[in-house]
């Protein structure tokens, strides 16, 4: 094919897009309604995620050792357990530390209390405090933790875990059946439209088959306009969904402040990092699918 | 005029630009649309094919620029059996015939020029050659001062002259034309008609299907009349046969 045939079907797929303008209108409102609603639960579901990741990572366990135990066995103990795959990070807690906090903890404005104790009760408590990279791998580990020779005691974080793995399968899920409903919607909504605009064309359509244009020269032109109206179609939710979220994040920060600092939301560059190439490669596929497969049901002329 | 003749034309079959060989066409079951045609056009025919509504016309149309394949029998143009043509080669096929409708099927959203450069532009044909061959050909369908025109800026005589200048460009062996004066006055209907002449003049076969019985008796070309899918008449310089 030349070049000259290419530009000419670029051309009149463009022309096309302005030409069929209340076609082009309604392709493009019922793509960017379908991504804004996409873009919308991607925000949102994405945070969620952060946040149960946010949660699971403060997840540990924490490994207790025989009573009597070699400094070196500990460090071996140590070197075996941060070499695991589900081991984000081993941090070694010293019987001294373990009673510190302790002492902050039950007994900050009642110093006298403290007192009664003369020596650390929390004496041969030494501890490794494991995190996991995933807690989904929680019992895995706790079994091997068990089974190292020199691990007197390992306190589980099984009801933690348990609830954030499944927080994370429905997430999942949700994120899942929603992208699904979504396309289809979507996909039922922009053939249906597509039909309607191209019924309207049969007749050039036909008249171009008839002087003997090739289905490339017929769909190519519709194949343009049906990638240039996923492009709008995408970036106006993309814009509307970046504005909102801008404000929702500046809202919360201004007049939720205990939320924000309980919570830690995703910034606006970090959701739009993935959701702005998802967004315009879905309207892209929408609007390119959508006209491929619409105008090939003409084609048979 | 002259009807009822049942006259045969015989053809050398070399010379056969169209053949019609036992072929019969049925949409639904049991109402044959044509129904055992045998048709020979030679090259540089101009033949009018009449009839009533629904008497298969415009089916032999079809038949021929192979929107529909025949239930039976076969259908050779410039040699080539149209029932075997796979549909990537359709279009190569069809840039062969040139073809122009009772209701001129031009793009309305484009003027004259472009309307007529869409099928040099289809056969890729570079732009410096569109520029010279589309003013050539509006000038022999005397549409030159209306290039920018629109079509619904036209008259019907001269959209249906857009047309023939868009079916005429790639220079076609054939070119049909399906009651090209359907939608015309009398004036523009003989205008139309002379155009067609001069053009089979120039050595392509024209094959016209027609209700216009005063074109056809005065014409005295080659006439072919078909009634419920059969030809009933087949008359070198022939006329239009009464229905009843």
């Amino acid at each position: 094919m030349k070049i000259s045939t290419l530009f000419y079907c670029m051309w009149q797929g463009l022309r096309s897009t302005f030409r069929n303008k209340w076609f082009t209108l309604a392709s493009v409102a019922t793509i960017s309604a379908c991504l804004f609603l996409f873009g919308l639960f991607y925000a949102i579901l994405m945070n969620f995620q952060h946040m149960v990741k946010n949660a699971q990572d403060g997840v540990s366990v924490t490994v207790f050792f025989d009573e009597g135990i070699s400094d070196e066995r500990v460090l071996e103990i140590g070197e075996l357990i941060s070499h695991r795959v589900e081991v984000s990070k081993v941090e070694y807690i010293s019987a001294d530390e373990a009673w510190e906090t302790v002492k902050v903890y039950y007994f900050e404005g009642n110093e006298d209390a403290e007192k009664g104790f003369l020596e650390n009760p929390l004496e041969e408590s030494d501890s490794y405090e494991v995190f996991l990279t995933d807690v989904s791998m929680h019992e895995a580990l706790v079994s091997y933790l068990k089974s190292i020779d020199g691990v007197r005691k390992v306190n589980e974080a099984a009801s933690v875990s348990n609830m954030l793995s499944g927080i994370n399968v429905i997430i999942g899920y949700v994120t899942g059946g929603i992208i699904v409903i979504l396309f289809a919607v979507s996909v039922f909504l922009i053939s249906n439209t597509v039909t309607i605009g191209i019924s309207v064309r049969k007749e050039e359509i036909q008249i171009m088959k008839y002087i003997g244009a090739t289905d490339f020269f017929v769909r190519a032109p519709f194949v343009i306009e049906g990638i240039i109206i996923g492009v709008i179609g995408s970036l106006i939710p993309l814009v509307v969904v970046y504005m909102i979220y801008n404000q929702v994040m500046l809202y919360v920060a201004e007049r939720f402040t205990y939320l924000s600092q309980l919570m830690q939301f995703l910034t606006v560059e970090e959701i739009f990092a993935n959701l702005t190439p998802v967004c315009i490669g879905l309207g892209v596929g929408i609007g390119f699918l959508g006209s491929f497969t619409t105008v090939r049901k003409h084609l048979s002329v | 005029m002259r009807t009822g003749s049942k006259k045969r034309v015989v053809r050398k079959p070399n010379d056969h630009v169209i053949s019609f060989e036992n072929v019969s066409k049925a949409y639904t079951e049991g109402a044959p649309a044509l129904n055992n045609v045998n048709l020979h056009i030679d090259k540089g025919e101009f033949v009018f094919i009449v009839g009533d509504s629904g008497s298969g016309k415009s089916t032999m149309i079809k038949l021929i620029m192979r929107e529909v394949l025949p239930s039976k029998g076969r259908v050779f143009v410039n040699g080539i059996d149209v029932v075997r043509l796979k549909h990537r080669q359709i279009p190569k096929y069809r840039r062969n015939i040139g073809i122009v409708f009772q209701d001129f099927r031009l793009l309305k959203d484009r003027n004259v020029y472009e309307n007529v450069a869409f099928a040099q532009r289809i056969i890729q044909v570079p732009g410096r050659e569109i520029r010279k061959n589309v003013p050539s050909i509006l000038s022999m369908v005397g549409l030159a001062g209306k290039y920018k025109a629109r079509p619904k800026q036209l008259s019907g005589g001269e959209q249906q002259r857009v047309a023939l200048a868009r079916a005429l460009i790639n220079k076609p062996d054939i070119l049909l034309a399906d009651e090209p004066t359907g939608n015309l006055d009398p004036k523009n209907s003989w205008e139309i008609m002379s155009l067609l002449e001069k053009i089979n003049e120039n050595g392509t076969t024209v094959l016209v299907v027609t209700h216009n019985r005063e074109i056809v008796n005065a014409m005295q070309k080659r006439v072919i009349t078909v009634k419920k899918g059969i030809i009933v008449s087949d008359e070198e310089r022939g006329g239009y046969i009464d229905e009843d």
